[in-house]
């Protein structure tokens, strides 16, 4: 047993820095609690050590052993619904939502998470099964920036232009350039609005990009993170100030109001761009033949 | 329509109260407050939205309806 030691500590060690690397990734769509990290540390952790076992456990050689990945696999999906549970909950309470499609790519990515740290921590432990230190150190190196970059995911600049609008008002509907929001009934909140409320327009790049956009989850989340970044002036009794991003049906395009505590255009369409595309929006119309013709023939 | 006002309030939408300036155009089962003049309309209008964390909205006929979200 003692000689599968150092396979079973490099394996865990590296499967433990590749949940930590990713912890590091995760800020903008969890705010970072100390619990929660020491939460998603511990599991981190548990997932590396049941990695890293698999190899010596092969090599002993006690095949059955192996079936403990499965339920490593079951543990995590209770993750992803623990997640998912704590912030239905938090939503709750929350003035401008995350919604629901927002959460499950947050709880699904934590689950994706613990199953690259098994993966990372089983590749390390065969490395250095097979070729001691330097390989495993490769490996592991090599794994962790494949996790990393897998999570780091596209965001809303990467497939829409963000450019300044304009807020106005035709009558009592507010307008963000020509797309109808919501009436606004009191004279008074039509005059503050116009005064520090702020507007952008999402342009989409190609088609693909059009539909992702379209899906609604997608634009709570990108009001949701507008908010969070910019802050904003909604209470419960000012649900006239509630970010709302809106599609203008004709184009595709999107616009997005706000009345923020800080009005800075310019953050504000930072903010906008660094929205992650949710997984359950992400479609991709243009890879088939009849989304191609209606592309085509719709430009015409 | 009928349908359309079903869907809106199973989203939870809902007509609290309706705030008029011609008593003879409204009618049905929102409570309505009869405004004597705009300026009292619209305080009428705020003093409702404020309490039942509702929201303004003007159909531009002399009647304002408050609406929960």
């Amino acid at each position: 047993m003692n000689e599968h030691i150092p396979t079973i500590v490099s394996g865990t060690l590296a499967g433990t820095v590749a949940r930590l690397v990713m912890l590091r990734v995760d800020y903008r769509q969890y705010p970072g609690y100390p619990h929660g990290y020491v939460t998603h540390l511990s599991l981190g952790f548990i997932a590396a050590a049941l990695g890293a076992v698999a190899v010596p456990a092969i090599l002993k050689p006690d095949y059955t052993a192996v079936t403990f990945l499965a339920l490593a696999a079951t543990q995590f999906r209770e993750v992803r619904s623990i997640e998912r549970k704590t912030l239905e909950h938090l939503d709750e309470k929350e003035l401008v939502k995350r919604g629901s499609d927002y959460i499950e790519g947050i709880a699904r990515t934590f689950e994706a998470r613990n199953y690259l740290v098994m993966l990372t921590s089983l590749l390390t432990s065969i490395a250095f099964q097979l070729g001691r230190g330097p390989a495993a150190l490769l490996i592991a190196f090599l794994t962790i920036a494949f996790a990393r970059s897998l999570m780091a995911g596209e965001t809303i600049g990467d497939i829409c232009e963000v450019v300044p609008a304009r807020l106005w008002f035709k009558n009592t509907v507010l307008m963000v350039n020509g797309i109808s929001m919501m009436t606004v009934g009191l004279k008074e909140m039509r005059e503050k609005i116009l005064r520090e409320g702020l507007a952008v327009m999402i342009i989409p790049k190609d088609p693909n990009a059009r539909a992702i956009i379209h899906d609604l989850g997608q634009r709570t989340a990108i009001a949701h993170t507008a908010a969070v970044i910019m802050g904003t002036k909604k209470d419960v009794d000012i649900p006239e100030f509630t970010p709302m991003a809106r599609k203008d049906p004709d184009t595709g395009e999107v616009g997005l109001y706000i009345v923020p505590e800080e009005k800075d255009l310019e953050a504000l369409i930072l903010a906008v761009k660094r929205t992650p595309v949710l997984e359950s929006a992400r479609s991709k119309p243009l890879r088939t033949q009849a989304g191609r013709l209606a592309a085509r023939r719709g430009r015409r | 329509m009928r349908e359309v006002v079903f869907l809106a309030e199973r989203e939870g939408k809902r007509i609290l109260a309706v705030v008029t300036l011609n008593m003879e155009r409204v009618a049905g089962g929102a409570p309505i407050f009869f405004a004597q003049n705009e300026e009292e309309r619209e305080r009428i209008a705020l003093y409702i939205a404020k309490t039942l964390d509702a929201m303004v909205h003007d159909l531009e006929n002399g009647t304002y309806i408050i609406v929960r979200h």
